[in-house]
């Protein structure tokens, strides 16, 4: 079984985010770059899934992003993913979701697969959408917000989380799983696995070498734009519930107003 | 220009390798997930709640022996392991000791001086974490005069039998195995105690005020029989242990470096907090002349490690310059948890806050694996030609 992760860097959440003024992008040199914390997970299910399998899978990181997300891929490779593809080119600066997904299926049909795992968002942009238009790109079934997956032959089962509960959806491969943080506990990188992956196989892929043309991604083929952008204003002050021996009920009244319950 | 970061004001980590780097990370991750929410209670209690538990994490991430090779170790370079020191004993003493006496000690024994079947049959569980291990050389009377010892082994036919009191011997009442150094009518001989040996006690020392969250122990050998084969049959004198305890101290020297910047960070964070007489006590002079003296010492400590970890990578570590880098670096972060726990007002002397078992812990670091008095003599004689030892 093939099973490609895909990964991203994203600036370290810990640290102030920026744009950049002029082509209102992420500045990435403004924070150090780690790999996405759900893409972590995805990285483990992936590695789960292979030694489910015996072995008899391999695990292909696959990214998009500038020179310096080879960190990123060097993290996923240390957790004990096989090898790596790198998709990058200065032209892919600026791609949208729309764009990216479209780059990204590019790379993903040039390197075969029967499973395709990510994270179901990434912390910097947020959009939580690029599992779904992969899988529409590619043709291939979509099984998203995954907190269980079970592969057996060509089939796949996953437990879809939903506002009131699960859903068990199943298809067959190849596919394409988002996962969310309740899946599993990624591993950390052992030391033998962080001197491992200095040796394992990266491939760099330029736009040309993925077959994507250049100007359906970046910023110049994006479907969206940043139109303007503005600091978060400070927060407000809060609600303050005054009880008179009903702050229980008043309390329960404010949380189902924000459907908390 | 950039703001330097005061985390790591001189950039001393700007020329790690992306691999040390990866592997800094990783300890630090894991120190501050895994172990530092845990610490305070441990010391607290004064013990490991679950030091088999806590082996089998540092085994899994391949932190034990790290930097020997083949038998299951990782087999990274001095820098890296020196890291891993830096970022352990960021969160506690305890933990880094644990890591120093399991591979720099017992690990680097059997290594250096064990047999091939020894090495075989130790190292690979001990460097996985299913097997513990300590290292007996110090007793109740002998200290920094290691060769006073009383610990005896004599022949009895083609066996030995040892006879003595080891003790301040870290994970001694968990251990596999203990590593135990005993004189014999040729000189200073180690051997190899599996647990549960007939005439092999342990006990565990209990009212500690430092490194609390550590197991130590006495070791009592009471005409324990041990084959030929249990003999380390390289170790020829206490040249061996000797030098064992050179690759813990080298820990020591970049441990006493992540001490010490832990103690700034806490600071940084109280003193930038706490208001007093309307505003951040961090904002008075008589606290910024105290933060930026502690500055120079974390930042100094580091550098000092660094370079003595890029001569032991190059190997051209001299056994003094690990004197000068323990002296130092110890001393450093006593100055820097003292005044940490200052700053912190009585908020200092709680374990809601780091600086205290830090300070108290450092006590442990600054007398164990030679004194300051044995490192400042080392580098007196490395310096003058002259011993003045005795």
């Amino acid at each position: 079984m093939n099973i490609v992760v895909c990964v991203k860097q994203v600036p370290d959440t810990a640290t102030e985010r920026k744009l950049r003024s002029d082509d209102k992008t992420l500045d990435r040199d403004a924070a150090d770059g780690v790999i996405n914390e759900l893409d972590e997970y995805a990285v483990e299910e992936a590695l789960k899934l292979k030694e489910a399998h015996g072995g008899e899978a391999a695990v292909t990181v696959l990214t998009m992003g500038p020179a310096k997300a080879t960190e990123t891929i060097r993290k996923a490779l240390a957790m004990g993913a096989d090898k790596a593809v790198h998709l990058t080119d200065d032209a892919l600066h600026g791609s949208d979701a729309l764009s990216t997904s479209y780059a990204m299926a590019q790379a993903l049909g040039r390197i075969g697969f029967d499973l395709v795992v990510l994270g179901s968002e990434s912390t910097d942009a947020r959009t939580g959408v690029l599992a779904a238009m992969l899988a529409e790109r590619l043709g291939v079934a979509q099984l998203t917000q995954a907190k269980k997956v079970e592969v057996s032959g060509t089939s796949i089962a996953v437990e879809r989380v939903t506002e009131y509960g699960y859903d068990k959806v199943e298809a067959t491969l190849p596919a394409v799983v988002s996962v969310v943080e309740k899946i599993n506990e990624p591993r950390y990188p052992s030391f033998k696995g962080i001197m491992a992956a200095k040796k394992k196989p990266v491939e760099t892929l330029s736009v040309a070498d993925a077959g994507i043309a250049a100007d359906q991604v970046g910023l110049a083929g994006a479907w969206s734009e940043v139109a303007e952008f503005a600091a978060a204003p400070p927060r407000g002050a809060g609600t303050i519930v005054k009880g008179d021996g009903d702050g229980g009920t008043k309390t329960a009244d404010f949380l189902v107003t924000k459907k908390f319950i | 220009m950039n703001t330097p970061d005061p985390h790591d004001f001189l950039a001393v980590d700007r020329d790690l390798s992306e691999e040390e780097r990866a592997i800094r990370d990783t300890v630090r991750d894991y120190s501050r997930t895994e172990l530092l929410p845990h610490v305070a209670d441990w010391f607290d209690e004064g013990t490991i709640a679950d030091p088999r538990g806590v082996a089998k994490g540092f085994g899994a991430l391949g932190v034990f022996g790290m930097h020997l090779s083949g038998y299951g170790c990782a087999g990274t370079n001095a820098v890296s392991y020196g890291l891993a020191c830096r970022e352990l004993e960021a969160v506690d003493s305890g933990l880094r000791s644990f890591v120093s006496v399991q591979g720099s000690l017992a690990m680097t024994a059997i290594h250096r001086y064990g047999s091939e079947e020894q090495r075989q049959e130790w190292l690979p569980p001990m460097a996985g974490g299913d097997a513990i291990g300590c290292f007996g050389l110090t007793e109740p009377d002998s200290g920094s005069d290691p060769g006073s010892m009383r610990t005896r082994a004599r022949r009895d036919g083609s066996d030995w039998v040892l006879s003595g009191t080891k003790m301040w011997i870290t994970n001694g009442s968990i251990a596999d195995v203990a590593i135990v150094w005993a004189a014999t009518d040729e000189g200073i001989r180690g051997f190899l105690v599996p647990r549960g040996t007939p005439g092999f006690s342990a006990n565990v020392i209990h009212k500690k005020l430092s490194l609390r969250a550590s197991i130590t122990s006495e070791l009592v050998l009471d005409e324990v029989r041990l084959p030929d084969a249990a003999r380390l049959p390289a170790a020829d004198g206490l040249r061996a242990p000797l030098s064992c305890l050179s690759e813990a101290r080298y820990g020591i020297v970049w441990g006493a470096a992540g001490a010490a910047r832990a103690c700034l960070e806490a600071t940084l964070d109280y003193t930038g907090s706490r208001v007093q007489f309307g505003r951040p006590i961090s904002g008075f002079q008589l606290t910024q002349r105290k933060l930026a003296d502690m500055l120079v010492d974390v930042n100094q400590s580091m550098l000092t490690a660094l370079q003595i970890g890029r001569l032991k990578d190059a190997g051209q570590a001299h056994h003094s310059h690990i004197s000068f880098g323990k002296m130092a670096n110890v001393r450093a972060a006593q100055r820097v948890a003292a005044l940490a726990r200052g700053l912190h007002g009585a908020n200092g002397v709680t374990l809601e806050y780091p600086v205290m078992r830090h300070m108290a812990n450092l006590e442990s670091v600054a007398t164990y694996e030679g004194t300051e008095e044995v490192h400042a003599l080392t580098l007196g004689q490395t310096l003058t030609g002259v011993p003045a030892f005795r």
